[in-house]
């Protein structure tokens, strides 16, 4: 933070910088702030998961079943209790955290390469390309998206692997439509006239003067379709068509303890909840990036 | 106008029929649907004779042709699993899933467009900061576990509601929450931006100059021009809302399209599976398809693009 140590009369004399100006408006803004400490607390988690877990999420215990959290008259041995299985909810919890955000970020890096690909090749061409990417978005959106990865992931086998790539291979219609956008504005730029004047190359042009300046747009597709693909994925093992069981995801866990609910409630709002806090918060940091990296397109 | 309606036709059915060829290729996806057809204790001679009975043995394109213009007819071949015709089994389970997506998207309109206007009206108000909590918190939620949520508190809890089934109306109160939900956070923000907007233009000043009533100035003058973007989303949402009653369906065992389509997904039944995609699609089609072609009567620019 050099630039707090400006001279403020400096400061009041030539204005803020325009990199003073994003810091202001990066810490200025609650959600995107929420948002980034909560998704960068459950990384942590599910990055130390072995050291941080007090159990093996996959040990059973059967005479330890359904044991309580400890706030509703549990022990701290199982902090959040146990499942059917006799599993420590708290380990099944923390581990699951990799599930979900293993599945945003790869889902997300799948869709986004094959999404800003056509997208961008939309955008820049126009014309017979621009066509083709638009009715594919359109053939894509017209197919329910919860049927399609149910019937594929049936057809295939349910397993992590697949999972993710029917998400990666599903979800790129947002990216195509933001990025198509973006690059059809940032074409008609003068300095992307000036890169065609000095005879640059296709490929370079898209590189170096195109992708740069549609980056602030990628990035917020990549955060709210981060959080649809870990959405689809808990819904998807939610119907037992996801995620195989013994692996620990939050949907799945929603799913094994729908048959208690009437008993132990909590089996199924413990998992829900922080599945609901984790996408609650990257669509607040994804809102947050776009208003400041945007402001002029603040909603 | 007419111009724009045939060329807007035209896309429509061309993505229809790529749908329908992607949800034919499913079909394939599975490997030697013969083998599966048969089971696992089946010998060759088997699998080679149900190949022949169900034409499997014909090169894909004719076997697409044949289904395709069968669908055409309205036949969607047998089911594996129910051992009935497809269309039959699929128009007896429409109705729920229609009357929910009605009910869902009625509920979404009456709750979102209100809050929307009132969050309008004062813009960064409480009432505004609350409208965007909701809209953002909406999108956040599972709606699996709201679902479930719901059951707990309204059925188990309070017994103020039934846990699942279809025999009364009470038996949708919950679904067409948890389905309608789905759709409010889009079209409250498009009716907030849309109503801030409009409240900015001249005529609504006009109004207010000759001192029209606060509640007509919004409602008589400025919601009906802010409206109409919000009727066209709206068809969208239902359209997707159709296809995302798969899991309101089965949360509360509604016997609809949607849990029909998680039945024969875990039952490997193809044939409905296929027409279930194709009919889910066709209907998102037909209702982005309307939403244009309103959208482009109201407002001639949107004829050009």
């Amino acid at each position: 933070m050099a630039n707090t140590t400006v001279d403020p009369l400096l400061e009041d004399i030539t204005g803020p910088t325009p990199g003073q100006m994003l810091r202001r408006r990066v810490f200025g803004h609650q959600g995107l702030i929420i948002g980034a400490v909560v998704v960068a607390v459950l990384l942590v988690i599910a990055l130390l998961a072995p050291v941080l877990a007090p159990h093996d999420p996959y040990v059973q215990n059967l005479a330890m079943r359904m044991k309580p959290p400890v706030f509703l008259g549990g022990t701290w041995e199982h902090p959040l209790g146990t499942d059917h299985l006799g599993r420590d909810y708290l380990s099944r919890l923390i581990y699951g955290a990799r599930v979900s955000l293993l599945i945003g970020v790869v889902a997300a890096t799948i869709s986004g390469a094959i999404g800003t690909a056509m997208g961008v090749a939309a955008g820049y061409f126009g014309g017979r390309v621009d066509a083709v990417v638009t009715f594919l978005v359109n053939v894509r959106l017209a197919m329910p998206v919860v049927l399609v990865a149910l019937a594929v992931v049936a057809i295939l086998g349910g397993s992590l692997t697949v999972v993710i790539v029917v998400l990666g291979l599903l979800l790129w219609d947002r990216f195509a439509v933001v990025m198509r956008a973006s690059t059809r504005q940032v074409r008609r730029r003068e300095y992307v006239a000036a890169a065609q004047a000095i005879g640059a190359s296709t490929p370079r042009i898209l590189l170096t003067e195109i992708m740069p300046n549609v980056l602030n747009n990628l990035i917020v597709v990549v955060t709210l379709e981060m959080a649809h693909a870990i959405l689809l994925e808990a819904t998807l093992s939610f119907l037992g068509l996801g995620v195989q069981p013994p692996t620990p995801s939050w949907g799945l866990m929603v799913s094994e303890g729908k048959n208690m609910m009437l008993f132990e409630p909590w089996l199924v709002l413990i998992p829900g909840a922080v599945l609901f806090v984790l996408v609650l918060a990257i669509n607040l940091m994804g809102d947050g990036l776009r208003d400041v990296t945007a402001p002029e397109n603040r909603s | 106008m007419l111009q724009f309606i045939l060329r807007r036709l035209g896309l429509a059915l061309l993505v229809a029929f790529t749908v329908s060829f992607i949800s034919f290729s499913l079909l394939f996806l599975a490997g030697d649907p013969a083998a599966a057809l048969a089971g696992e204790t089946a010998s060759g001679e088997d699998i080679e004779a149900i190949r022949r009975v169900y034409g499997f043995d014909r090169p894909m394109l004719v076997q697409y042709g044949d289904w395709l213009f069968a669908a055409l007819r309205g036949d969607f071949g047998e089911s594996y699993y129910f051992k009935l015709p497809v269309a039959s089994l699929i128009a007896d389970r429409l109705s729920v899933t229609m009357l929910l997506g009605v009910c869902g998207i009625t509920f979404a309109l009456l709750t979102a467009v209100p809050l929307g206007v009132l969050a309008a009206m004062r813009p960064n108000s409480i009432i505004d900061r609350i409208a965007l909590f909701l809209s953002v918190a909406g999108q956040a939620l599972p709606s699996f576990w709201f679902g479930l949520i719901l059951i707990v508190l309204f059925a188990i809890q309070l017994r103020w509601l039934p846990v699942s089934g279809t025999a009364t109306w009470a038996h949708f109160v919950m679904p067409t929450i948890v389905l309608g939900y789905y759709a409010m956070p889009a079209i409250m923000r498009l009716t907030r931006a849309g109503m801030l907007e409009v409240l900015s233009s001249d005529y609504i000043r006009t109004a207010r100059a000759k001192g029209a009533s606060e509640l007509r100035v919004m409602f008589r003058h400025a919601l009906r021009n802010a409206i109409i973007p919000v009727v066209s989303l709206a068809a969208v949402q239902m359209g997707f809302m159709l296809g995302g009653s798969i899991v309101v369906e089965s949360i509360f065992a509604l016997h609809g399209a949607g849990f029909l389509a998680w039945e024969s997904i875990s039952r490997n039944d193809l044939p409905t599976v296929q027409a279930l995609i194709l009919i889910f699609s066709m209907f998102y089609i037909v209702f982005t398809f309307l939403a244009d072609v309103l959208n482009a009567w109201l407002d001639p620019r949107m004829r050009s693009s």
